[in-house]
């Protein structure tokens, strides 16, 4: 279960809003972590908690195949995105690295509105006790999130 | 279910799958390119010691190959010693040529098989009829380990092309137009679906085209229903039982398009992005300084065929530059039986090895600061091929042709 405020954000959020390109050369995930969203919202990476939910519109994550932008929201502490659409390299990654991601095709969710995610039952509850389902995740990527992402579950498989 | 759908459910051993689910799916080959000894390091990383099925898996060298600087022989180097280790034999060297062009050729692509190589240009295999897509390091990783690898149900657009084509109108210069009308975010996630009676009139390498390129508007995917054309190209070279998936009637398309190509004249994507696509003539007096036909897009024997044919007695204009690469070895040995590489050399064409060359402004041909580039390749943004100060306009084989005739920017004789 995940909690935390909703942080909306729009259409067509690329990679670069996510993550600008200038910072690509940090390795650091806490540094990383810095500038998180920075291009669409400077204040962003300052204001989120821990848990935070990210609510975005189509096209999530568009643009380089950048790995730095899943890390930067997840170093930062967003607890899930939920999105209308995502583009396909970000949402792979975003498995790989156990980050949340959540496709929704309508979604209404206010600014700073408290959600609960949970993953592994496939729904959202919101403030007012509502229930958004979503598509199950499979149990083998469920594990992928419960192993902290792609490497970790195959390293502790295969050594 | 789409037939991409059904493909998805047999390698997941599911009855029915649906848009948005995802699956774990069984690989039936995994290509990894001369950009990515990542794989290898990754692999190793998550424990790895055998890779799961040696014949499943192919090695290709194009990007660098020959190799061009120290750095590429010593990966190349490093993947050669893996494939030996992991007796992984279709290993194809610096005498291959593109991936794409490369494994249909070698009989390695058929219906109904779900490929997957470290190469966004991998939907080329739509055309097929094959479940073909591009994934990343990591990912390629864990199906050297395990032999499969999850994936999002994606949903299907289809495009219905109709109409006839005029005469000196290519494939390219239809997914252009497509590109230009639909946008670079038309397909994200999406697989999508060219049908119609153009396609069905279309060789197959002119519907590699059509599918190699839908990766421009986002598709994870991309396809063609197998027909005659693609049984004849196929039984000659594949060694392997295939199925080929029908649609059902029923299916709902995320959406459908339909272009009526009966008017479409010769286009180009002008820089720097690859929707920016305008008539050639409407471009305007463009000088030019090198053209370059070849890639997984424009690197055929009907692409060199067509640029021979126009070409043929004639010499290129003065302070302009041809680059001709064919696509692989075997486009290269059929250009020269058939006498379009000779031609192509007594017009001034430089010829260099099968490989992907200034494509990505590796070598074989990067421009400089201020050059203008008319490519038959897929992508133009600044940089791509050298010089980010440098413009690139991707046009059909016959349109880089006529340029490279007249030293401008042209769509047909003058
Ligand atoms: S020819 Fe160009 S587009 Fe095709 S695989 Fe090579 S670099 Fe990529």
């Amino acid at each position: 279960m995940r909690k935390g405020n909703v942080h909306k954000f729009g259409d067509n959020i690329d990679t670069d809003q996510i993550y600008p390109g200038r910072y690509l050369d940090i390795s650091d995930h806490k540094k990383i972590a810095e500038h998180a969203m920075e291009g669409a919202d400077p204040e962003f990476a300052a204001e989120v908690k821990a848990g935070d939910i990210i609510a975005a519109g189509s096209n999530f994550g568009c643009g380089s195949s950048r790995e730095h932008a899943v890390i930067t929201l997840k170093k930062a502490g967003v607890g899930a995105v939920i999105a209308k659409s995502f583009a396909r390299i970000f949402y792979r990654n975003a498995v790989n690295l156990a980050l949340p991601v959540i496709q929704i095709k309508d979604l209404d969710f206010k600014e700073n509105e408290k959600l609960e995610v949970n993953l592994e039952e496939a729904y959202i509850k919101r403030a007012d006790g509502s229930i958004i389902e979503f598509t199950p995740l499979p149990e083998n990527i469920l594990e992928i999130y419960k192993a902290g992402g792609v490497i970790p579950y195959y390293k502790a498989k295969h050594a | 279910m789409h037939a991409l759908w059904k493909i998805l459910a047999e390698k997941s051993g599911q009855e029915n799958v649906e848009a948005g689910e995802i699956v774990n799916a069984e690989i039936d080959l995994a290509e990894v390119n001369d950009l990515y000894l990542q794989v290898i390091k990754s692999f190793y990383e998550m424990g790895g010691k055998k890779v799961w099925d040696p014949d499943k898996v192919t090695f290709v060298f194009d990007h660098y190959s020959p190799t061009p600087t120290i750095k590429a022989a010593e990966n190349h180097k490093q993947m050669r010693e893996f494939c030996d280790e992991q007796n992984i034999e279709k290993l194809f060297d610096i005498n291959k040529g593109v991936c794409h062009q490369v494994m249909p050729e070698a009989g390695l692509v058929y219906p109904g098989m779900l490929l997957t190589a470290t190469d966004s240009h991998t939907t080329t295999h739509g055309s097929f009829g094959a479940f073909g897509t591009g994934v990343g390091a990591t990912d390629l990783a864990t199906i050297l380990l395990e032999g499969e690898l999850w994936f999002r149900v994606p949903e299907v657009i289809k495009i219905n092309i109709t109409g006839s084509l005029k005469k000196g109108v290519m494939a390219k210069d239809i997914i252009l137009h497509i590109l230009g009308e639909l946008g670079q975010d038309a397909a994200v996630y999406k697989a999508v679906e060219f049908a119609g009676p153009v396609v069905d009139n279309l060789e197959m390498a002119e519907r590699m085209v059509l599918c190699n390129m839908s990766v421009e508007m986002g598709a994870k995917t991309s396809y063609i229903k197998p027909d005659q054309t693609t049984r004849e190209y196929i039984d000659k070279r594949v060694d392997h039982d295939y199925t080929v998936y029908e649609t059902d009637a029923d299916f709902e398309y995320d959406e459908t398009y339909e272009f009526d190509v009966s008017n479409l004249e010769q286009v180009t994507a002008a820089p720097h992005s690859i929707d920016n696509v305008i008539n050639v003539k409407d471009a305007g007096d463009v000088k030019i300084d090198q053209v370059f036909i070849g890639t997984c897009t424009g690197g055929r024997v009907n692409d060199i065929k067509t640029a021979a044919e126009i070409l043929k007695g004639k010499k290129i204009a003065k302070g302009v530059r041809l680059i001709v690469i064919p696509a692989s070895d075997e486009v290269m040995r059929e250009s020269m039986k058939k006498g379009y590489i000779d031609s192509l050399m007594e017009s001034g064409a430089a010829i260099s090895a099968p490989g992907c060359g200034p494509c990505l402004g590796a070598h074989q041909g990067v421009i400089a600061d201020g050059e203008t580039c008319v490519s038959t390749s897929s992508r133009n943004f600044p940089g791509r091929m050298g010089s980010t100060g440098a413009k690139i306009y991707s046009a059909s084989p016959a349109t880089a042709a006529y340029s490279a005739l007249y030293g401008k920017l042209i769509g047909g004789a003058e």
